[in-house]
């Protein structure tokens, strides 16, 4: 057994190692190194607890930590790239699950009622703060992972009032939660379970009312929110080390959240609280020209004839699993001494880096995908681009269309190549719900059907 | 359906109706093709191309219209050719309908039901068949091509080795689409470039190509609902002149593209002009056949005036650029008619009933005006100017705010030590300062790691498995084991889950 103050110091070493394992994800050379670290310091972590004082029952954690490695296995492994943001999404409701039980558990736990006046009050607000956030991310990361899963329809859940029924809600939890303080003993577990259940239709609520366009904040708001849930844990029971690691963990996500809404020029809270789909619809029948289309042969002579190329994937090359057709496609044309690169935008797909991740996984090379504003740059250089299932991020409308819901979003501006080649299932409209004036461009021609297919075919001609 | 192409038999004539790759597309539309021989000799097509192209090959023009139910052809049938053609034979040429009374009757007497490429209306829909601006862009290419052939000195700039070589000026008169593909060629060749345009709409467009657009004092806008411009004021075409006299002493190369449908081209250079402009310049007029825009022109000539100036009245038609492009627009329309399968005249179709000038014996001309679309609103936009502040005064506003929510800061964490025992303040002092070094730490992450920095944080939040793990008891009777059991559990899944998830990411990014 290991003292006290032994236990701080390793308590401090962990987070010292969790900050480095987050830094080490700067750059790809030392983003292993940051894995490491932080396996290295969250065995220490669970380590030194165990071996401290407080802790007994070995025989269920032991039991516990075999049966879930088994699962976290198993299911890290099995996962489809494309699947990322679902997963990532369930394991963010474990960790508000997680909360809420550690919540629980706190508040029936005799230790903590040998507390007494202002620090007993603290405590019980800390065990009420920290099972509300956490039942929040828990039906909330639940209903993400079900809309990204395709379980529940992405078009956003409006109906009218529903800021009212939200601040209603909340104060009803404030109230519940000044009784709980007062409540004597174990007797406030009501207003407790109440507010659990208050805590996590509210979670429902706030995804639900958010479209599929979105998801990438939603994602990284909950993100952030299984960290706060982690650090109001860590308050509750008096450990620093939740507190640092819930702290980093939730200022993460809402950087990212950040990130992602200024990607799409739109506030942090309109997208919580708005949804996308109430925006004002753009008046339709203002889109000139007509849609040409081509078939896979003439894509594939548009590319024969290119010096430099670009690829804008979105998510439609996920759903249809196009990267590796895509990767080869690309190998063939750089044999021929074309200059190929992609171009991602920072919200395409359904996960920040979700499209990066994804080409990884196919093998391309980094240095040969770059960010928006690279390819923007370039753009008027470039001969054929391919837009790959992808639609509002290449939106003329969000530059020149005050009326577009997505107006003022930075995009990729592909229409200012020589050709655009766009690779689309149909002319269906993209998750904003917004016609496309792109594909009505001169340079533009539309190529239907499945990413994947189209690809496979273009690869055929090329090759013939 | 079968479609026919005879020879051209106008001698300045060296374009064709159609080439051998614009058979290959008719045939995938579900048409028949059959040429003349040697149709496309002028325009460096042999017969053989365009049999193994698919096209099958007559002797003579007379089969050709007598097989035939649609004609292509470049120029206006003549008198001769009419005769040959037969009653709801389709032709689709050139037919300038405004000044060809006389063939309109005819055609209309013979029952052909014919389309004037000239005619198809310039909206967006239609700009696909568009001959006008198809056969513009060429001329508008190849007037720079020719200039060069004549101005004696390198059209960019250069510091050799041997001195410095300055860029020419080139001043291109008309931005449509002739004036702007000769923007675009003189600029990519390395000349300097200014155009001038009645309508103000364009500047943007020239500007895009390369050139500097030149203005005249006068605030005037020529553009009208056609597209083309409108004859200006007096006091306008004034200042206009004065422009170019000022340019014509300074620029090398002049090209003039004003056209104005049906009517003589505007005489825009003046004698007074070419005088002033330097030995060795060179004028390229591309409305020569329509009159000239300079007045010295010489329609179907090229000569050298007696200060040295080369003026150009007949341009080179890039005959086998023009013949595919010019067949690119046939097979358009006839794409939108309805191919072979479907082939109809719907003259409900705006394109088509306009195009159409004889249809059923009648002769259909003029047309309604139809407006270019898109137009443009011409409401002015609202712009809302917000009150510019001077830098010092947004300074001080920043420094104001600043300090206020410091303030509030400062207030709210008195307020919490007033109240709160001394462990919490401890426990609070590292929950701010971690999210602080969080903050910093995470802005450094870079975009294409995002994904794994979310899996990554997501296996670090695992860490509430340390909650889990002080509430566990001895015994599972106990209620607290059980949640803690299970606190452990699913906090667990997400560690192991998350770190080794990354990993696999991870491991997929290389170089």
């Amino acid at each position: 057994m290991i003292s006290a103050q032994i236990q701080t110091a390793a308590y401090l070493f962990a987070s010292i190692l969790f900050i480095l394992s987050l830094g080490g994800l700067s750059s790809q050379e030392t983003a292993k190194r940051g894995v490491w670290y932080g396996i290295v310091g969250m065995a220490i972590a669970i380590l030194s607890t165990v071996l401290g004082d407080d802790v007994s029952g070995y025989v269920y954690i032991i039991i516990a930590i075999a049966i879930a490695s088994l699962i976290g296995i198993i299911v890290a492994r099995k996962v489809e790239m494309t699947a990322m943001p679902q997963l990532v999404a369930i394991l963010h409701s474990f960790v508000g699950l997680a909360a809420v039980l550690v919540g629980f558990g706190s508040y029936i736990d005799p230790k903590a009622h040998a507390l007494s006046g202002a620090e007993h009050t603290i405590h019980l607000v800390e065990v009420f703060i920290g099972v509300f956030i956490g039942a929040i991310t828990f039906t909330g990361s639940i209903i993400a992972w079900g809309k990204l899963d395709g379980k529940i329809r992405s078009k956003p859940l409006l109906y009218p009032g529903r800021h009212t029924v939200n601040i209603i809600l909340v104060i009803i939890s404030i109230v519940l939660g000044v009784l709980f303080v007062q409540a004597e003993g174990t007797s406030g577990m009501l207003y407790l379970a109440i507010m659990t259940a208050i805590a996590s239709f509210i979670g429902v609520m706030l995804v639900m009312a958010i479209g599929g366009a979105d998801m990438p904040v939603v994602v990284s708001m909950l993100n952030s929110y299984s960290g706060w849930a982690a650090a109001a844990a860590g308050f509750m029971l008096g450990n620093d080390l939740l507190i640092v690691t819930g702290a980093l963990v939730g200022s993460s996500g809402a950087i990212l959240s950040i990130i992602m809404c200024e990607a799409m020029n739109r506030s942090f809270l309109s997208v919580i609280f708005g949804g996308f789909g109430d925006a004002p619809v753009a008046t339709e029948g203002a889109i000139e020209g007509e849609v040409t289309s081509i078939n896979h042969d003439e894509a594939a002579q548009l590319l024969r004839d290119a010096k430099k190329i670009l690829i804008v994937p979105g998510y439609g090359m996920a759903v249809a699993k196009a990267q590796y057709p895509i990767y080869d496609m690309v190998q063939y044309l750089q044999s021929k001494g074309k200059e190929v690169t992609f171009g991602i935008h920072p919200v395409a797909g359904r996960l920040p880096g979700h499209m990066n991740v994804l080409l990884a996984e196919a093998n391309v090379p980094y240095d040969i995908v770059l960010e928006m504003e690279e390819v923007n740059d370039d753009m008027d250089k470039t001969d054929v681009v391919m837009v790959i299932g992808a639609n509002d991020i290449v939106n003329p409308g969000a530059l020149d269309d005050a009326s577009s819901p997505i107006y003022g979003m930075p995009v990729i501006e592909v229409w200012n190549a020589t050709n655009v080649i766009v690779m689309k299932r149909s002319m269906a409209t993209g998750y904003a719900g917004v016609q496309n004036p792109l594909f009505y461009k001169e340079n533009t021609d539309m190529l239907y059907g499945d990413a994947k297919d189209s690809v496979d075919k273009i690869n055929m001609a090329l090759k013939s | 359906m079968k479609i026919g192409i005879p020879a051209e038999i106008h001698k300045d004539e060296p374009r064709v109706a159609a080439t051998p790759q614009n058979v290959l597309r008719l045939q995938k539309q579900g048409f028949e093709v059959f040429i003349e021989k040697d149709a496309g000799l002028k325009s460096q097509y042999t017969n053989q191309e365009y049999v193994d192209a698919g096209a099958q090959v007559l002797d003579s023009a007379k089969e050709v219209y007598k097989t035939a139910d649609i004609i292509l052809k470049v120029q206006a049938p003549t008198p001769e050719e009419i005769k040959l053609m037969h009653k709801d034979q389709v032709s689709l040429s050139y037919l300038w309908p405004a000044q060809n009374d006389e063939l309109l009757k005819q055609l209309a007497t013979k029952g052909v039901n014919a389309i004037a490429m000239d005619a198809i209306p310039r909206i967006s829909r239609a700009q696909k068949m568009d001959v006008l601006s198809s056969m513009a862009n060429i001329a508008g290419y190849r007037a720079v091509i020719e200039s060069a052939n004549y101005f004696g000195r390198f059209l960019n700039g250069q510091i050799t080795a041997a001195g410095k070589v300055d860029p020419a000026k080139v001043l291109v008169i008309g931005a449509g689409v002739a004036g702007l593909a000769s923007i675009g060629t003189a600029h990519s060749l390395g000349a300097i470039v200014r155009a001038f345009d009645t309508r103000m709409e364009v500047e943007e467009q020239i500007q895009s190509m390369g050139a500097q657009f030149l203005k005249v004092e006068i605030e005037e806008d020529g553009s009208t609902d056609s597209g083309y411009s409108k004859v200006m004021s007096k006091e306008f075409i004034e200042a206009e002149m004065a422009l170019f006299k000022e340019q014509a002493k300074d620029v090398d190369i002049i090209i003039t593209t004003a056209q104005i449908p049906g009517r003589k081209a505007p005489v825009l250079i003046l004698k007074e002009h070419v005088e002033v402009m330097k030995p060795g310049s060179v004028i390229v007029d591309l409305a020569a056949s329509t009159g000239g825009n300079c007045e010295l022109t010489k329609d179907g000539k090229v000569y050298t005036t007696d200060n040295g100036v080369t003026i150009i009245g007949k341009l080179d038609q890039l005959p086998k650029q023009a013949s595919q492009l010019y067949g690119n627009n046939l097979a358009h329309l006839l794409d939108d008619m309805g191919k072979a399968e479907n082939f109809k005249i719907d003259m409900d179709d705006d394109v088509v009933s306009r195009a159409m000038v004889t249809y059923n014996g009648k002769i259909n001309w003029p047309p309604e005006p139809l407006p270019v679309s898109p137009q443009k609103p011409k409401a002015e936009v609202n712009v809302q100017v917000e009150e510019k502040e001077s830098p010092e005064k947004i300074a001080r506003k920043k420094a104001i705010s600043t300090v206020i929510s410091l303030g509030v800061i400062g207030l709210f964490l008195f307020l919490i030590g007033k109240v709160a025992p001394s462990e919490f303040m401890g426990h609070f002092t590292v929950f701010v300062l971690a999210v602080f070094v969080g903050w910093q730490v995470i802005w450094n992450v870079t975009h294409a790691l995002h994904t794994p920095l979310m899996s990554v944080t997501n296996a670090i939040s695992g860490i509430i498995v340390i909650g889990g793990l002080l509430q566990m008891q001895d015994s599972l009777s106990n209620p607290l084991s059980i949640i803690a059991f299970l606190a452990i559990l699913v906090a667990s899944i997400n560690i192991v889950g998350g770190f080794f998830v990354t990993h696999r990411m991870l491991k997929m990014f290389k170089k």
